[in-house]
């Protein structure tokens, strides 16, 4: 039995190494994508988002602890945990410390726990990240919580590969000008203010109520804001869904546990409301679709670099940083002469 | 990227019931800086929760920081888990106080190195580079 089949079946040593290839984006991980691939489109995708030290960790660890010991009349569920932090840009080494805050799911089978480092990706997740939710997904996975790298006002990346996306807030992390800053805020499906016991939890939630009330964008603009303006409108579905979901804000302190059944409750009516509205195909589609473009670029520049000629690249390159030429310029150069010298 | 991308990964543990992390902290960090992926999983860990998470997380080394003097007791079971689990691919390595006579037996159980006080950080990332890369040439 190959590797895949020995995942798929349930060995958690195979899965482990798998995760491995995956995330080296090797031969055989891409491969097995590709076996894995039917198999995915199950779990619910939960992404949880927000500055460094709100306490993302420890909710995690408190929703999957709940998730694993649900009240009596509800059956545990199967939890993945995906959790990115930083890479060095200097070194390209990472400290990944998020396992230092789910103790509490040692010794559970039903979890499974992957940190990542981000490798230079920007945005909160790592290039690699929707490759190893999908195989979380395609090996029978209910519940996949993906925490991001703590950073703050640019991590949009989550909203696209999650079926609802958590923002944590804390008091004291900002004015209300920051909530009102584009950016974070606006993905969330659920705002959570974390360390709700400190003082400040009030002016917090007043400030994040107000802006949530200021606007709401809608799946198309999410869409637009991820860098594929340049691909053609025509790809995108005509019939998309309206907006009906109303951001929630709950409080939760993750240390004690308070607040995480509701929010437990919250994360299942936007579920609920995913698959009424039919919002749940729209974001696969719009998920879909811009993997399907990042690769394509991705190997339209590796075939263009194979395929051109290095040496008139170095000139063009020379000739870009002595200011003879603009970058746009230089990119039309090598573009539109291909590759005669 | 390309499969010669493959980070070296490494979990940086503390078994026992002492709290002095702050020499598998220095020694994270130095790991870090060699361009390691580094899975910190903080104080008070069992052989059973290093091993489980070494599984989760494919990692090529497991580092023990034992200042307890419990190291006869905790690195045994940690490598009969190892061996029962399919794990023998992973190098263990131990930093902390551990008396001169108790290395050969150590190493005798399969632990790649030992380091105790005023060891270079330099050497440690030049032990696990070469125990990784010999066995694990992925």
């Amino acid at each position: 039995m190959d590797i895949v089949q020995e995942a798929l079946s349930g060995n958690r040593l195979a899965l482990a190494r798998l995760l491995t290839q995956i995330e080296s984006d090797t031969n055989e991980g891409r491969e097995a994508l590709t076996t894995l691939f039917p198999h995915t489109g199950r779990a619910h995708l939960i992404g949880v988002t927000g500055a460094p030290g709100t306490g993302k960790s420890t909710l995690v660890n408190r929703l999957a602890h709940y998730y694993r010991h649900p009240p009596k009349d509800q059956s545990p569920k199967r939890v993945a945990i995906v959790a990115v932090d930083p890479s060095s840009p200097f070194s390209g080494g990472a400290v990944l410390g998020d396992r230092v805050r789910m103790r509490d799911l040692a010794g559970d089978s039903g979890v499974f726990i992957r940190s990542m480092a981000s490798r230079g990706s920007l945005g909160g997740l790592a290039h690699a990240t929707a490759g190893i939710v999908q195989a979380f997904d395609a090996v029978g996975y209910d519940v996949i919580l993906i925490e991001t790298v703590g950073a703050g006002q640019a991590e949009v990346d989550i909203a696209r590969l999650a079926h609802t996306t958590l923002v944590v807030e804390a008091p004291g992390f900002g004015d209300d000008i920051q909530a009102i800053k584009a950016g974070i805020l606006e993905i969330a499906d659920i705002l959570v203010i974390n360390k709700a016991d400190r003082p400040g939890v009030e002016i917090t939630e007043k400030a994040l109520r107000g802006m949530l009330y200021l606007h709401k964008p809608t799946a198309s603009e999410l869409h637009h804001h991820g860098g594929m303006n340049a691909m053609p409108a025509n790809g995108m579905p005509d019939d998309e869904p309206v907006e009906g979901w109303q951001p929630v804000i709950q409080r939760t302190i993750a240390t004690e546990g308070e607040g995480v059944s509701e929010l437990v409750e919250h994360i299942a009516k936007h579920r609920t409301y995913l698959q009424e509205s039919g919002v749940i195909k729209y974001k696969d589609r719009v998920r879909l679709k811009t993997d399907l473009d990042v690769l394509l670029r991705e190997m339209l520049v590796a075939r263009w670099r194979n395929d051109s000629n290095e040496q008139k690249y170095q000139q063009v390159l020379k000739r870009l940083v002595e200011r003879k030429i603009s970058p746009w310029l230089a990119a039309q150069e090598l573009l539109s002469k291909g590759d005669e010298l | 990227m390309s499969m010669t991308d493959r980070k070296i990964r490494v979990i940086i543990a503390k078994p026992g019931l002492d709290g002095h992390d702050r020499g598998a902290k220095v020694v994270a960090r130095a790991l870090r800086d060699a361009g390691m992926e580094v899975i910190y999983t903080g104080l008070r860990q069992t052989p059973e929760m290093i091993t489980e998470a070494a599984l989760q997380e494919d990692v090529d080394a497991i580092g023990l920081s034992i200042l307890s003097g419990a190291h006869l007791i905790i690195v045994p079971r940690l490598m009969e888990l190892l061996r029962n689990n399919g794990q023998e691919h992973i190098r263990v390595f131990v930093g902390g106080i551990i008396p001169d006579e108790d290395i050969p037996r150590l190493k005798e159980m399969g632990v790649v190195g030992v380091y105790g006080p005023g060891t270079l950080t330099d050497d440690i990332v030049n032990d696990i580079r070469r125990a990784v890369g010999s066995i694990n040439p992925i």
